[in-house]
C-alpha cells in the first residue's frame, strides 16, 4: 500500500541550522496494516508523515502509494490518497466554519471543486449527522455550530471523522492525542480504533506513549536519526511489553532510552 | 454651521458612501475571508474608473465600460496573486508591488493625470446630478443600493458552493485546505480577482458619480475600505451572522463612513485632515481586539465553558 524508498531531507542545508532530518529512510506497509511509530524528538517522525503528505519536495528517494509514484505530487494532490490528523486540534479543522461545512469539505477531497455545485446538499447534512452520532459527544445536534467553539478532543473526533469520510488509502496520525489531557486522549484513541477497524484503514500513527504504541496496531516501528532502527510485528508485536521494547532499543541503537516522558506517559 | 447645509449634503454622501461600500466588499473578500491584506487596491481604485471613462470617450456604452473596467480588476488581482503565490512574496509586498506599478499603467491608460467626463454629453449610469429632480428610476442612490444588492446575492450564492467553501477553508486554515485536497494558491488568486474586480467595478461608478478618473482617486482606499469593514462589524456585528448580511454590514459601514465624514466637514474642519482622522479611527479599530486580549480576557475568561 506504502512503499517508501530511501528518503532523504535535510532542513537548511549549508547553514549553521542544517538538520538532516530523514537518513534514507525505507518502510513498506501491506494493506491493512495499523503501524505505530515511536522514536525521541528529533528521531524524524514527523517529518516522515510531512513527506508522506507532500508538505515539501524530498532531497532523494521515491514515495508510492497503492502503486502510484508521489514524490512529485504538490500536497494538495496528494490529499486524495491520504487522511490526515494533527498534532494541533487547530490544524485539522477550519475554525470560523460550521462542523458540517468541514465536513462536507473532507467528503470532496479529491474532487475538483465547481462552482457551479453547491457546498453542502440537504442528504449529506443527514449522513453527516448519522456520523456525528457515532461519536457520542453530541455534536450531532450542533452540526451548524463553528468548530472553533468545540474542545479539542471533539475537534479531534471530528478531524478523524473527516479523515475517513472518503475512504483514504492511508490515514496518517501525527501524535493526533499529544495535546489532549489523558482522559480525552483515551476516549480519542478510542474512537480512532473503531473508525480504523470499521474502515479497514492502513495507518500510521505517530505517538510519544510507549504503552499506546504497544496496544495499538499491529505493527510497532522505532525511529532514529531519520531511519527506522526496530521493526516489530505479527506474534511478536503482540506478546510486547514495555520492558521488551526498552531492551530491544538499546540493542538496536547502542544507548539508553532517554525520553521519560515515552515512558511514563 | 447651518444645520440645513448638513441635510443638502446628506444624500449625495449616501451615494459616495454607497459607491464605496461596494470597494469595501471587495475589501471584506480579501482582509476577512483570505486574511490578506490587500494593498493594490490603492491603484486598482483608480484603474477601473479609468478604464471606464476612457472607453467612454471613445464612444463606448457605459455598461460595456464598467465590464471592460471590471475585467481590468480582475487583471490587478491575478499579478498580484502570482506575485504571492507563485513568487513567494509576502501578500503585503505583493500588494505595494502591484500598487505603484499601477501608478504607470493608470497614467498610460489616461494619457495624463485626470480626464473628465461630461454628464451632459455622456449617458452616465451615476452621477451626482442625478441624485435631485431625476425620475426615481434614474436616482444614483437607488442604482447603487440594487447594484450593491445584486452583487451581494451573487457573492452569497458563490460562498456557498463548493469552490466558495473551498475558498473560505483556504483564508481559515490554509494547512487544513491543503490537507483536504484544496489547490491554495488558485484559491488565494481567485479571492484576489474578484476582490479586485468588485474594486475596479466600484472605482468605475465613482468616476462617472464624480464625472472624472483621477491618478491619486485611489490614494487611501484600503484604509476606508478597512474603516468599512470594520465600522460595519462593530454596529452589525453582534445581529448580522448571516453571510448576506455581513456583506451588507460593510456596504452599511461604508455609508456610515461617509455619512461621519460629511458631519466632520460640516462642523468646519479642514479636509486636508481627513485622510489622518481615517487613519487613526481604523488604527484605534484594529487595536481594540488586541487590547482586549491583553488586558482583559485572563480576567474574564469564563472556566472551559463551551458556547453553543
Amino acid at each position: 500500500m506504502l512503499v517508501i524508498d530511501n528518503i532523504y531531507k535535510t532542513f537548511n542545508p549549508g547553514t549553521v541550522n542544517e538538520k538532516t532530518a530523514l537518513n534514507g529512510l525505507s518502510l513498506t506497509l501491506e494493506e491493512g496494516d495499523f503501524v505505530t511509530v515511536i522514536g525521541g524528538n528529533g528521531a524524524g517522525k514527523s517529518t516522515m508523515l510531512n513527506a508522506i503528505a507532500g508538505v515539501w519536495p524530498v532531497d532523494g528517494g521515491s514515495i508510492l502509494i497503492d502503486g502510484i509514484d508521489v514524490t512529485k505530487l504538490p500536497e494538495h494532490k496528494r490529499a486524495k490518497y491520504l487522511g490526515r490528523v494533527f498534532q494541533d486540534p487547530m490544524t485539522g479543522t477550519a475554525a470560523s466554519m460550521e462542523i458540517q461545512e468541514n465536513l462536507a469539505l473532507a467528503k470532496r477531497r479529491g474532487n475538483c471543486r465547481r462552482f457551479y455545485r453547491t457546498g453542502i446538499t440537504s442528504e449529506e447534512k443527514k449522513e453527516y449527522y448519522d456520523l456525528l452520532e457515532t461519536l457520542g459527544l453530541g455534536l450531532e445536534k450542533r452540526m451548524t455550530s463553528k468548530v472553533g467553539l468545540l474542545s479539542g478532543g471533539q475537534r479531534q473526533a471530528v478531524t478523524l471523522l473527516m479523515a475517513s469520510l472518503k475512504k483514504p488509502k492511508l490515514l496518517l496520525l501525527d501524535e493526533h492525542t499529544a495535546a489532549l489531557d489523558p482522559k480525552t486522549a483515551a476516549k480519542v484513541l478510542e474512537t480512532t480504533d473503531r473508525i480504523v477497524n470499521s474502515n479497514k484503514l492502513t495507518t500510521v500513527m505517530i505517538t510519544h506513549n510507549m504503552k499506546d504504541a504497544i496496544a495499538h496496531g499491529n505493527r510497532l516501528v522505532m525511529m532514529m536519526d531519520g531511519k527506522i532502527i526496530l521493526d516489530i510485528k505479527g506474534e511478536e508485536k503482540k506478546q510486547l511489553t514495555v520492558t521488551d521494547l526498552l531492551r530491544k532499543f538499546e540493542i538496536a541503537s547502542g544507548e539508553e532510552f532517554a525520553s521519560d516522558k515515552a515512558i511514563l506517559g | 454651521m447651518d444645520i440645513s447645509n448638513l441635510f443638502t449634503a446628506m444624500p449625495g454622501a449616501l451615494a459616495q458612501g454607497l459607491v464605496w461600500g461596494i470597494m469595501a466588499i471587495g475589501v471584506f473578500i480579501t482582509f476577512r475571508i483570505l486574511d490578506i491584506a490587500d494593498l493594490s487596491v490603492d491603484g486598482t481604485m483608480c484603474t477601473g474608473g479609468a478604464v471606464c471613462i476612457m472607453l467612454m470617450q471613445n464612444g463606448w456604452n457605459v455598461w460595456f465600460a464598467m465590464a471592460a473596467a471590471l475585467v481590468a480588476g480582475l487583471l490587478v488581482g491575478l499579478v498580484t496573486g502570482l506575485f504571492h503565490t507563485t513568487m513567494g512574496i509576502p501578500a503585503i509586498l505583493a500588494g505595494i508591488l502591484t500598487q505603484l506599478g499601477l501608478w504607470s499603467v493608470n497614467l498610460a491608460i489616461m494619457g495624463k493625470s485626470n480626464q473628465a467626463i461630461n454628464v451632459d454629453k455622456y449617458d452616465l449610469l451615476v452621477s451626482l446630478r442625478y441624485i435631485r429632480n431625476v425620475p426615481i428610476w434614474r436616482n444614483t442612490i437607488l442604482v447603487v443600493a440594487v447594484i450593491t444588492i445584486v452583487l451581494i446575492a451573487v457573492l452569497y450564492i458563490f460562498f456557498g458552493t463548493e469552490l466558495g467553501c473551498s475558498l473560505r477553508a483556504t483564508g481559515c486554515n490554509s494547512n487544513m485546505a491543503r490537507a483536504q485536497g484544496i489547490n491554495t494558491d488558485f484559491n488565494k488568486i481567485l479571492g484576489l480577482m474578484i476582490s479586485n474586480g468588485l474594486v475596479a467595478f466600484s472605482s468605475a461608478l465613482l468616476s462617472q458619480y464624480q464625472g472624472y478618473a483621477d491618478a491619486s482617486m485611489g490614494k487611501g482606499a484600503i484604509v476606508i475600505g478597512l474603516a468599512a469593514v470594520i465600522i460595519g462589524e462593530a454596529i452589525f456585528g453582534r445581529i448580522f451572522r448571516n453571510f448576506a448580511l455581513r456583506l451588507f454590514s460593510v456596504a452599511l459601514g461604508s455609508v456610515i463612513y461617509y455619512l461621519v465624514i460629511q458631519t466632520v466637514l460640516w462642523f468646519g474642519i479642514d479636509a486636508n485632515w481627513l485622510k489622518l482622522l481615517s487613519a487613526l479611527v481604523v488604527a484605534v479599530a484594529l487595536a481594540i481586539p488586541h487590547l482586549k486580549g491583553k488586558y482583559f480576557t485572563s480576567v474574564k475568561r469564563p472556566v472551559a465553558k463551551e458556547v453553543d
